[in-house]
């Protein structure tokens, strides 16, 4: 319990890589235009954001999925705070992987 | 084609046991839950206990349903429960038990149906209404506004998941036989069956062949609708 906090800094950088790795694919699945890197910083949703509403709920659910293949644990990715500009966990792909990893800290001490 | 994979709610005994011997039958794999243990058994059949308003368990019944077949095709949203009793007798806890098990436990499942469903950009969801709502029956005021909300849930969802090829639809019975009706008197039921154009109990069948119907996939172009039987 007392490593909780690096143990989610970890998930957390393991996390970026296969949120790069799904938008690639709504890349060519949804025609999105993605930059060449993808960062913690790049823009999801809101200002700036690359997704419109439908790419976004196609990345969850497939974020959600990944998680579950990955770490066998089941995570809700949807949040009430999704649509607020200012604490919407799915405005930068670092905000979702952080958001994502707290969840799945979560899970795990009550799991 | 692969046999369908079709989940059903409310499976334990009345129309969900019979929807889901039917499947069966029909050769898809067929998922049932229920809150209390089931005591019948089918080959291609597998049972969950659980309550269908509870997150958790809701998502525990997909995270498996997604390991052991990869998919899922169809989605029956049959449980459902009533509370036949005057609005001033209605206690709140039943309130929130019609409520939980009736609309709440119908979004969840459609949600992480869809979810499923998405990944093949194919789906059937079906969900069950009643003929209690346009009648604006008596003496069961949440039961049928609970059913109301699962219309507009059928409406709405019907909407929002066309983009991933996925249709819901609804069924509203007459009543049927089962236990859902066992504590209304007859001459109750009698006066509601003579609202209807063909004034006679639902059966299993009835409810099986529209549920049919829109599972079909022919039906692709059907969604949002919302079939009343025996002429309401």
């Amino acid at each position: 319990m007392e490593n909780r906090p690096s143990e989610v800094i970890l998930m957390n950088n393991n996390l970026t890589p296969l949120i790069a790795e799904i938008l690639r694919e709504l890349e060519t699945e949804k025609g999105i235009q993605l930059p060449p890197d993808i960062t913690n910083d790049t823009p999801l949703f809101g200002y700036q954001g690359i997704l419109d509403s439908l790419a976004l709920v196609s990345l969850v659910v497939a974020l959600e999925q990944a998680i579950e293949d990955k770490f066998g644990i089941s995570v809700g990715l949807a949040d009430e705070k999704a649509l607020s500009q200012k604490n919407s966990p799915y405005q930068t792909v670092g905000s979702l992987a952080h958001y994502a990893s707290s969840l799945i800290g979560q899970a795990s001490v009550h799991g | 084609m692969d046999s369908p994979v079709t989940l059903i709610t409310g499976t334990r005994k009345g129309v969900g046991k019979y929807l889901a011997e039917r499947y069966v039958r029909l050769g898809h794999r067929v998922i049932g839950c229920s809150r209390n243990p089931a005591d019948w058994n089918l080959d291609g059949y597998c049972h969950h206990t659980a309550d269908i308003a509870d997150e958790d368990a809701a998502k525990t019944i997909f995270a498996t349903i997604r390991k052991q077949h990869g998919r899922l095709d169809h989605l029956i949203n049959n449980a459902g429960i009533a509370a036949m009793n005057h609005s001033l007798l209605t206690p709140l806890s039943t309130v929130h038990k019609v409520l939980d098990t009736n609309v709440v436990g119908t979004f969840l499942f459609s949600r992480e149906a869809a979810k499923l469903m998405k990944a093949n950009s194919y789906g059937r969801i079906v969900n069950l209404t009643t003929i209690a709502v346009p009648l604006k029956l008596e003496g069961e005021a949440i039961y049928v506004a609970s059913k109301a909300a699962v219309l507009s849930l059928t409406q709405v969802l019907a909407r929002e998941l066309a983009e991933f090829g996925i249709t819901v639809n609804a069924v509203g019975p007459v009543p049927i036989d089962t236990d859902l009706i066992r504590g209304v008197p007859k001459e109750k039921i009698d006066r509601l069956l003579a609202r209807q154009a063909i004034p006679r109990l639902g059966t299993f069948e009835d409810v099986a062949n529209i549920i049919d119907f829109y599972l079909k996939r022919e039906s692709d172009f059907v969604t949002g609708q919302n079939l009343y039987l025996g002429g309401v």
